[in-house]
This record gives structure tokens, sequence and C-alpha cells, in this order.
């Protein structure tokens, strides 16, 4: 009966009891609570598909409740939009970036809410509260460029930016840090930092338990749509949250202390070799070698150009200049079929926007890579599929774990599984993973991460790109250093460190 | 290659988007970013296309050049020009009216017949408005309530207003009422001998306002917003609802006074008329450079679209000696130049 | 260990929120209504061997029309449409009876094939070239496809000269008054189509292939889907039906009129598929909804006229009927009726409705685009072992 925290001085500005949420087929929320206290920042902890996003879409008015009550201020509330509950004072973040992209950063930062004059919006006073809200979150963007053509990181941060631009008494903030760097975490906690202290009530989502214990005060733990506790922080041991989260012992994660030993003879020939790839405007030539049955990681900040080489690597945007080669056979990658062809695989990014086809179930999902291989002609018989589907399904424990699910119904990590069960079926023999563990949580990382030390270690060349450093050195044998769109270094995975890397980020390797 | 570039993030680095900035390409660079839905570009290009296709009548027929000739692309095409200016509030929220056309139609029938059976012309205008306003209205509320597709509601719309022709009137109407007469008739004097109508003034008004609303009200940042992702728009806290009714009971009300203007230009009512006129509004806001999925387009874009056709109109008509069927292919083949042209010089934006 | 709750596969049962249920409910009302208002309704009658009657008339009526919409249907599901149709329609039936007038020999059968042959050439080419804008040239479809449009009729009346060109030619003749096995030609034609087509789109990944470009057309190109070919194809192939449906339509009446053959054809196709519950937004699609679609619409017509509705209200009537069936097929009121039979058990309801949007988002939460219903009895969470926790 771990629920009794201590009780703070101050009563609670957000009070959930008792929500519960059906959806066809599943229930998101079985009596969940949570309590927002001003002042505090409180994280959502949970698995994927624990519930978390659907708790905070019931208590911002997205989703209607099938029972429970919330109360702010005291007051019971029911929101029937998110404009009302904007309107009492919560702001909020959603997991994937939700702005317009069509739209100016200025304009979607003060969307809604555009200073006036005279009844028509003040376009300077526009620009100028964006700048500042640019400058406090130290985000150096031109306020007038279109937001879509910026990468999906500097979108959630004008996200956040807008967030922050109110004198809102809640936050909440859906997986905010997934997408960024240090630097930025950074930057968002201090700011977070200032917000709590003015007295606002903060509710924090992320899977990564450092951030979670370096910002937060208290945390509810959900487990498969339970709630399970409420606890302070500081009385929470990390062991005891883990379990809390995954209701079990935590065997699987001792892969992430694992080292990687992958052998590699250095003289053979790379798989694939790149001689002064790049794309004009995208990435600077750049060579790479990456060896079979080796992990290459890319680290970078945030628009170092990790994305836009991957790219290249899988022909999904052309080069503009520089060679490729495959087994030291020269091959042309002009389009993703070409890359296919030669056994290259590529989880992009961008979930949303070039993963998942969200029509579609999660069978057809996981088989279209294959699928599309094969040609339309070849259709895999049903029984070989349903095979293949429920033996992914199971390994990368994809949840719920019903082939005919619509994909787009599935929580965020899990839709990033079926996404790595699409490569894994075509056996690729290179791999390209961008950003393959973002927004997943914790034991399904460990997962991934023994994935692919044991893809590696069973012969396939990986590509991993994470924003995360630690995990990139953690499971890289060799590391690529890029900055400002060109490579800067390349170092030995193993006798790297943190330390020298991040040095070698922030300085440009003055070895050129 | 030196290193000494320390900073973070102030390296002389290719810059994320344009980096080979020449002037021309540095030129390109602030077309793209300026303003709501960056389309001010493909607008550009429009213009220019729109002179060419100007220039190249005049070097052809001798009369082209006349001022008055340009005017007339204004005189002749008033009414689509308000039709396009409510198209175009439809197309930036994703959406699309079929129902433009039919609605020009009923307007025109509703107008004549009342005006035949001895009703005031100005009770008669704004009962048109109301008319087409509340059909709009109508619509935009199936669209959002009910969640079914703009196309198929407004194609629905389409043959609703075309039934209520039919059961009003067949057969043609002529308008004889004084109002309108006098309306259609009177002009304005322009100097160098060349003239407007009031159709063109009642035109370009409507074209001011909703220049006005789109860009400098927050209803107008909505339905950009809806465009660009309409359920980011909700989840922003924005009206989305009320919005995506509304802009389809503005072209209603753009259907219903284009209607109007179109009586005057033409003195009756009919059934039949504006029959396919939806499609030449349509046409004219995806010249003007506006996207069919939303969120992105100008109004003024839509003005220069209906100039575009009309040019191809009087350039036909100069002719005179073509064939119908040779009208329909020159207009098909420009048509085509002129998305083709637009798409090759905006393509490599994305 | 991480429980996963097991579903029953999916048992396939009547779901009461899917469109292709509210159409077949539509056209049996319709049905019913004209057995009720003209019990002669559905009287067959044989005659020389074939057969006759309203219902025969439907069927033979609604062939092009359903023709044109299965290959509609296609390309919709691609995320595209194909407003030329009607102008290849009148290109087909052109190029076929300018070719048998012309020719020394206008009644042999081998004159009919070359005609025939042409028109479908041509038919095949004015799809490429439709195909190409849309898919090469990057034009939104809409507008690609309405230069097709308006240049095409144009085209067509260039091939005739701006006549009305009548010819005989009796094996020509066959397409349109034909009979096989008893039934129209036309309806035999249409039907080998569908079949050919559901055969090549369920049987083989085409279908997959196809949704997933006109769901997510980034994402399928990154998976290797030819993503490009396929939506050439599929306006290729409409034009294709296009050009057998002018084929049929003048055969029919013996006379190529290019101002008004196929006329409006276009939007009674997009109806008939969109009554039959295809998104135009693309994504999910289906034959059979196509079908009904198309049957309704032939059904209304045929309504209409047994009832003998006053020339001026025809319209009208047929505008108030699909009216009703959209409002039938509106998300919200299916949503609504549905919940009425399965009670309580979902209620919960999106705030924001929104579109097909993926990821980790607000959904409507009714599963309107998905043909396999949730399971009333489909697990709850497990319940895991909390222990000591609690
Ligand atoms: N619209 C929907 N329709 C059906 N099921 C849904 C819907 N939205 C969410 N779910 C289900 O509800 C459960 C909880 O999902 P939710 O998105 O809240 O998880 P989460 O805790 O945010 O996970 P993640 O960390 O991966 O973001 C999941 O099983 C998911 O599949
Ligand atoms: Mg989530």
């Amino acid at each position: 009966m771990s629920t009794a925290a201590p009780r703070p001085a101050a009563a609670p500005v957000v009070e959930m009891s008792g929500i519960t949420i059906e959806f066809p087929g599943v229930r998101a929320l079985d009596g969940v609570g949570l309590r927002l206290f001003p002042g505090e920042v409180h994280a959502l902890m949970g698995e994927n598909g624990a519930g978390k996003s659907t708790l905070i879409k019931a208590l911002t008015g997205v989703y209607r409740y099938d029972s429970g009550t919330v109360t702010v201020d005291g007051v019971e509330q029911q929101f029937a939009t998110p404009a009302d509950a904007q309107a009492a004072g919560i702001s909020t973040v959603y997991q994937e970036v939700n702005l317009c992209p069509n739209l100016t950063v200025t304009e979607n930062v003060v969307l809604g809410r555009e200073p006036r004059k005279r009844g028509s919006i003040d376009r300077r006073a526009s620009r100028e509260r964006t700048r500042r809200v640019l400058a406090e979150l130290n985000l150096d963007l031109d306020p007038g460029s279109i937001l879509g053509r910026h990468p999906i990181a500097l979108q959630q941060l004008v996200a956040i930016a807008r967030a922050v631009d109110t004198d809102a008494k809640v936050l909440v903030l859906d997986e905010p840090t997934s997408s960024l760097d240090a630097g930025e975490v950074a930057e968002l906690f201090r700011v977070v930092r200032t917000l709590r202290d003015r007295g606002v009530a903060i509710l924090f989502v992320s899977h990564f338990l450092d951030q979670v214990y370096e910002i937060s005060d208290r945390m509810t733990v959900l487990r498969n749509g339970r709630l399970v506790a409420e606890h302070r922080t500081a009385e929470l041991p990390r062991l005891q949250l883990v379990q809390e989260m995954i209701g079990r012992e935590l065997s699987t994660l001792e892969h992430l202390e694992r080292e990687p030993a992958h052998e590699a003879p250095a003289d053979a020939v790379p798989r694939l070799r790149a001689r002064g790839l790049g794309r004009t405007g995208a990435i600077a030539p750049t060579d790479l070698d990456v060896h079979a049955g080796r992990v290459t990681g890319l680290a970078g900040l945030l628009g170092s150009g990790r994305t836009e080489l991957t790219r290249l690597l899988f022909g999904a945007d052309r080069a503009s200049s520089g060679t490729v080669e495959v087994d030291g056979r020269p091959v042309k990658l002009r389009t993703p079929r070409t890359a296919i062809a030669e056994g290259i695989a590529f989880c992009s990014e961008d979930r949303k926007g070039e993963g998942v086809v969200g029509d579609l179930t999660v069978r057809d999902n996981v088989l279209l890579a294959l699928q599309a291989r094969r040609g339309w002609l070849r259709r895999i018989p049903t029984k070989q599929g349903d095979e293949l589907v429920a033996k992914y399904i199971k390994a990368l424990d994809i949840r719920p774990a019903h082939p005919d699910a619509l994909i787009r119904n599935l929580s965020g990590g899990n839709q990033q599984k079926v996404l790595l069960a699409r490569w894994l079926l075509t056996e690729p023999r290179l791999l390209l993973l961008d950003e393959p563990t973002r927004g997943i949580d914790i034991g399904a990382k460990a997962q991934i991460q023994a994935l692919v030390s044991q893809l590696a270690s069973e012969g396939m060349s990986v590509v991993f790109v994470s924003a995360e450093l630690e995990e990139v050195l953690r499971i890289s044998d060799r590391i690529t250093v890029l900055r400002d769109h060109r490579t800067v270094a390349d170092v030995d995975g193993s006798t790297a460190t943190l330390d020298s890397v991040v040095d070698l980020i922030a300085s440009g390797g003055d070895r050129a | 290659m030196t290193a000494t570039d320390s900073a973070t993030g102030t390296a002389p680095a290719p810059a994320p988007e344009r980096p080979d900035r020449s002037l021309g390409q540095a030129a390109y660079a602030w077309l793209r970013r300026t303003d709501t839905g960056s389309s001010t570009f493909s607008v550009l290009v429009t213009a220019l296309l729109l002179v060419v296709l100007f220039g190249a009548g005049t070097l052809r027929y001798e009369n082209f050049g006349y001022p008055q000739v340009a005017l007339n692309l204004l005189v002749d095409n008033a009414h689509l020009i308000v039709l396009a200016v409510g198209m175009t509030f439809v197309i930036l929220t994703g959406g699309i009216d079929l129902s433009s056309g039919a609605v020009v139609a009923l307007s025109t029938v509703i107008a004549a017949s009342l005006l035949q059976k001895g009703w005031a012309a100005p009770l008669v205008i704004v009962l048109v408005l109301a008319t087409g306003t509340l059909l709009g209205w109508a619509m935009g509320a199936a669209v959002h309530h009910l969640q079914l597709q703009p196309f198929i509601v407004t194609l629905a719309g389409m043959f609703l207003a075309r039934g209520l022709c039919f059961v009003i009137s067949e057969p043609s109407i002529p308008i004889r009422d004084d109002l309108f007469t006098g309306l259609a008739q009177n002009v304005i004097e322009l100097p160098g001998n060349t003239y407007l109508t009031y159709g063109v003034l009642i035109a370009l008004v409507v074209v001011a306002i909703a220049v006005y609303v789109l860009h400098r009200t927050r209803f107008g940042r909505t339905v950009y917003a809806i465009g660009g992702n309409e359920q980011s728009a909700g989840l922003m806290g924005l009206a989305v609802g009320r919005t995506k009714v509304a802009v389809y009971a503005i072209s209603g009300f753009c259907s219903a006074l284009g209607g109007l203007l179109f009586s005057l230009y033409i003195l009756s009512g009919w059934s039949l008329h504006a029959i396919g006129m939806e499609l030449d509004a349509i046409a004219a806001v995806v010249i003007g450079g506006t996207l069919l999925t939303g969120g992105s387009g100008l109004v003024v874009g839509s003005l220069l679209g209906v100039l575009v056709l009309g040019t191809i109109q009087s350039l036909i008509s100069f002719d005179g000696g073509l064939s119908s069927w040779w009208t329909k292919i020159t207009i098909g083949v420009l048509l085509l130049v002129f998305v083709v042209v637009q798409r090759l010089s905006t393509r490599s934006s994305r | 260990m991480p429980e996963t709750p097991t579903e029953p596969r999916t048992r396939r049962r009547l779901d009461m929120s899917s469109p292709v249920v509210w159409a077949a409910s539509a056209l049996l009302v319709l049905l019913v209504f004209n057995a009720v208002v003209n019990p002669g309704f559905f009287a067959l009658r044989i005659q020389d061997g074939h057969l006759f009657g309203s219902p025969v008339d439907v069927l033979k009526n609604v062939a092009p029309t359903l023709l044109i919409a299965v290959g509609m249907t296609l390309v919709i599901a691609t995320r595209g449409i194909d407003l030329s149709v009607g102008a290849v329609l009148a290109i087909s039936g052109a190029v076929s009876f300018t070719i048998i007038d012309g020719s020394s020999d206008p009644t042999s059968p081998a004159t009919a094939a070359v005609a025939i042959g042409t028109a479908l050439a041509v038919g095949l080419v004015l799809g490429a070239w439709n195909g190409f804008l849309v898919s090469v040239v990057g034009i939104q479809p809409i507008i690609a496809t309405l230069v097709l449009m308006t240049a095409g009729r144009g085209l067509a009346m260039l091939v005739t000269d701006g006549q009305i060109i009548t010819a005989e030619n009796p094996a020509f003749d066959w397409l349109g008054g034909g009979f096989v096995l008893g039934l129209p030609a036309q309806v035999v034609l249409t039907l080998l189509v569908l079949l050919v087509v559901a055969a090549l789109t369920r049987r083989t990944a085409l279908g997959t292939l196809i949704e997933a470009v006109g769901t997510n057309p980034e994402a399928a190109r990154l998976a290797g889907v030819r993503s490009r070919s396929i939506t050439w194809t599929v306006y290729v192939f409409v034009a294709f039906t296009a050009a057998v449906a002018g084929l049929m339509t003048n055969a029919n009446v013996s006379a190529a009129d290019a101002n008004r053959a196929g006329l409006f054809i276009e939007l009674d196709a997009i109806l008939a598929v969109v009554i039959g519950g295809t998104s135009l937004a693309g994504g999910r699609y289906s034959l059979t909804g196509t079908v009904l679609g198309a049957l309704i619409l032939q059904t209304l017509t045929t309504t209409t006229l047994t009832m003998g509705v006053p020339d001026e209200y025809v319209r009208l009537f047929k505008a108030v009927v699909i009216i009703a069936v959209f409002l039938l097929q509106a998300p919200r009121i299916r949503a609504a009726l549905g919940r009425r039979r399965r009670s309580a058990r979902t209620s919960t309801s999106p705030a924001v409705p929104v579109p097909a949007v993926e990821g980790d988002d607000v959904r409507p939460l009714t599963p309107a685009s998905s043909a396999e219903p949730a399971d009333a009895t489909a697990a709850e969470p497990t319940t895991t072992d909390q222990g000591a926790l609690r």
C-alpha cells in the first residue's frame, strides 16, 4: 500500500480518480488516479502501452472517459475539448509533435492566442513574443521559417516553447525529450525548474530514468492501464521503480551493461564503403566503412547530419556526390528499392510520417517490406505470413499481440517494434536504424539493444543512430562523429568514452 | 580544411535549407519563407505566366493590347472571382466545394423568379444570399459534425441545388428588374476611355476582405492551421469545428453572391447556368498556387488564376476562327502548361 | 512475464458499423420499395433464350458506370481521383465509330476488331498520360485529370469532326446489345472485369500495396513498394475501363456522340465508390461496396422512372435519396446506431474528431474504417500479478 505518499502542504491543482477508458477491445485505463501539486514536477511512469498518453488525453479533454472524476482547483470538470482544458489553465505538449507544419515558427507558437492590435493580428508583437520564448529555451531558430522544414526534434522544441508561453498553472509534457540530445534536455529542464518554482504543476513523461530522477519530485506508476503506486521520487529506489513498471524482476536489463564484442577482421572488404557521399545542403561529402558483424554508431548533435547520412545510404534521398560499394561492388543507390535489393534496410526516425501505414493492420505492416520485395504477384502465403508475424510479435513482445489490430491504435513504442519487425523480416545484411529506441520503454530498449548486438554477432552490419550518446557508446564497435553536416571523427567504440565523444562533438575534431 | 569554428552553432556550415546561395537563390529562399502558407513564390510564378500569356496575345492579335481588353478580364469574370475566393477558404482547410456552380444557378433562378413575381430587388438579394449561406452552412455542418467527406457532401449539395432549380423553373427566366438592369448596364467610367462594372467593384471588395480575414484575424490563421494539420489544430485548442462550418458557409455565401453577379452579367435565371463552373473555380484556385491538400495558398493567387482562365478565353475569342472543339483542346493544353510550369518551378520545395 | 491478451482471431460477423452493410441495406430498401410500388418489378421473362425484365435492365444499364467505378475504386484507394473518364469514354466511342464508318468494309468483324483494338489502345495511352502527370510530374490528381476532362471532349469532337457518327457493324453492336448465356453481353463483360480485378487485388498482394500507397505514400516508398508504378498502373487501368465502357455505350445506341456520351459519368462512378464506403482520402477500399453503390444509383434511376416522378422533381428526388444514404453512413450516426445495439460497451468518443492520421494519436474511436469489428468479448487488459506492490 505505497499509495500513501506523504501529503504535501498544498492541495492538488489537478486530481483525477477512478478514470476508466475503454477502446473497442482494450481497456486502456482502469480506475486510474493522479494528483498534481503546484510547484512540483510529477513523472508519469510506465511501459509502452501502459496508458500514460491516454491518461493525459483524458485529462485534457481529448478523450471522454467512461467513469471517474477530474477536479481542477477543487472543482469537478469534464473538458469537452482541448480548448476547454487550455482555458482552464492546462497547457499540453502531446507525444507526437502536434503543430502545423505549413505555418511559420512564430505562427505556431502564438496560434490561437495571437497578440492583437485594433482587432487584427499584431505580427510584430507575435514575432517579439516568439523570440522571447525561443530565447528562454536557448533556441537559435528563425521565427519566420516554416516549421515543417525543421527536423522533428526542433519541431518538438517549438511545441514546448508554445506550451511554455502561457501563464498555465499546469504544464503537461508527454515524452518531450525523446528526440532531444543532452544539451536541449538541460535547457528544457532549466525552464521546467523555473516554471516549477513559479508554482506551476508539471506532468512529465519519459522513458529515461536518469531524466526522471533528475527533474521529478513525485511519480505515479502505471502498468497495463492500472495504477500501481504514487511515490515521492526521493523515496523510490530505481530498482523498485523498474519492478513496479514491468511487474517482474529485471533480468533483461542485464544486457544493458554488456559490452559488445564483435570480432571483425580489419582487412576484410567492408560490407558497405561510401566515398565522398554527400548531398548538397544536407551533408558534406563523407567517407564511411561499415563492416560485417559490426555496429557502427553515428553520434552528433541534432541537425548534425546523422539522419541525412543514413537516408543517403538507403537511397531515400539521392546523393549529389560520391560512390557507394557493397561488398566491393560499386552500386548506385537511387531509390529505396535498389538499396533493399542490396540487402539494406532502414528504420526511419519519423515513425508517423515515414513508418507506419495507419490504415493497415499490424500484420500487413510487418509484412510490407518483404511483400514489396517479392513483388505484388507473389503474395506471401497466408500461413507463412501468419507464422512470421506471430514469431516477430512474440520475439519483440509487441502489445497487444493481435496481428489484426490496426497499427494506428498501438502505442508509440509498440508501433516502433512493428517497424523493426518489418525490416528484420527481410533479413537484411545492413540494417540502418535511425533512432530505433526513441519513445521505447527501458525494458523494450534493452531488448532492442540486445537484439542489435545479437544480429551483429550473427554477421549483420548495423548503423545505429541515436540522440542518446550513452546508448551509441554502449552498443557500437565503431563510432562516427558528425558535426555541422560533416563527419569530424571516426573512433573505436571500445576505447571511446562519453567525455571523449562529447569533446569531439563540441570541438569538431581538430585533426581534420 | 580549417577547423577554426569553435562555438557550437556558429559554424559556417551549409545551412539546413539551401546552402549554395547565389543571389538568385537567396532571393528564392527569402520568397519561400515569407509569410503564411509559404505560397508567395507560386503566386509570383502565376503572375509571371499571366504576363507572358497576355504578352503573347498582344503580339499575336493587334487589338489585344488595348487596356479595355485587360479590364474586360475582370468584367467578364467578376462572378468567378467571387466564387474562387469562397473556394479558396474551403480548399485552404483541405476541403472542396463542388456545389458552387449549382448554387450560382440556383441563385439566378431564385432571383429571376422572385423578381418576375414582383418582389423588391433588395429583399431578393438578401434572400438569395441567405439561401446560399444556409446551404453552405448545412454542408459544413455535415462535413464537421457527421464526419462526412467534403467532396461527397458538396456533391450531394450540388445535386440538391440543381434539383431545386428544376423544381422552381425549368425554362430560362429573363430579368427585367430596374435595379438589376441598372446595375448591369451602368458602368464606372475610367480615364482613357475604359470602364469597369459595379460587379467588378464588388468582386474586388470581396477579395480585399478575404485577404484581410485570412491574414489578419485568428479565424484566418485557424483556416490555415486546419489545412496544415487538423488534428494538431484541435489539440492546440483552436475552434476547428466552428471554423470548418464557417468556411463552407462563406463559400456558400460567395457562390450566392457570384450567382447574383452572374445574373447581372447575363440578366436571366436558368437551371442550366454555370454547369461546371465549380471546376473553373477550383482550377483558378489551383493555378493560383493553392494546394488542394490545404494549408498553403493565397487569395490573390486565386484572383490571378481567374485572370489566367479569362485570358485563355479571350485569346480564343480573339482568334474567332476556332471551332468549339479546338477551344476545348486549347483550354486543356494551356491549363496543362500552367500546372506543369507551376509544379516544376515549385518542385524543389520539399 | 508480460502477458499478452489473447484475443480470439476476429470473428466474421455482421458489423453494423461497416459502410458496406449500410449500402446493402439501402439497396434492399430500394428493392423492396420497388416491389411494393410496382409488383411487376421482379418479373423476369425469357424471350428468344434471353432474359428480360427490370432487374436485367438495371444490370445492363449499370454496366458502364460499374465498370468505370471498379477502376475508380483503385484510383481512389491510392488517394487519387480521375475526372477524365467521361472524356475517355467519348474518345473511345468516337475513335471506334470513325474507324468503322471510314472503313471499306464497315460490316466485317475484322473492322470491328480493328476499331475495338484501336479504341482500347487510345484509352490505354490516355490513361498512361494521366498516370504520368500524377505519378511522375507530381500534379494533384484532380487537376491532372481535369486537363484531359476539358481537352478530351474536344479531342473526341476533333475525331468525329463535331458530327454524331452512326454506323452498323453486327460484331461491334454485340458489345451493346448482344447476349451471353441469356444475359446481356455488357453485364457479362463487366462481371468478368470485376472478377479479374477482385482476383488480382485480393489473391495477390496488389490490394494491400495499393492500400499502403494510398494511406502513407512515403512510408510505402521507403518500404520498397513501387509507389510510382502502382499509381501509374491504376490510372491506366481506369482509362481502360472507361474505354471499354465507351465501346459498350456507343455500341448500344449504334452512334457516337462526342458531346454527350458519358457526360457526368465520372460523378456517378465516384459516387458509387463512395457510397460503397471507400474513403476519398485513400487507403482501404471495398469492391463489394462499389458494386452495391453503383446498383443503388441505377436502381434509384429505374425507380424514379417506374414511379413516374415528374420530370422536374427527378433530380431533387435523387439528391434527397443520395443524401439520405450518406447520412446513414456518417460515422457519427453509424456509431450512434451501433452503440444502441452494443449498448454500454464503447461509450468513449473523441472530443476532437479527426480523419485518418497515424500514430500515437487522437483517433475517432469507432472502428469506422475497419472491416473487422472489435469483438464484444475482447480481452480486457489481463490482470497482471500486481502482488505486494498494491
Ligand atoms: N484510439 C485508440 N483505439 C484503440 N486502442 C487505443 C487507442 N489509443 C490507445 N490505445 C491503446 O491503449 C493502450 C494505452 O496506450 P497509450 O498510448 O496510452 O500508451 P503509453 O503509455 O502512452 O505508451 P508509450 O510509452 O508507448 O507512448 C495501448 O494498448 C494502446 O494500444
Ligand atoms: Mg504515449
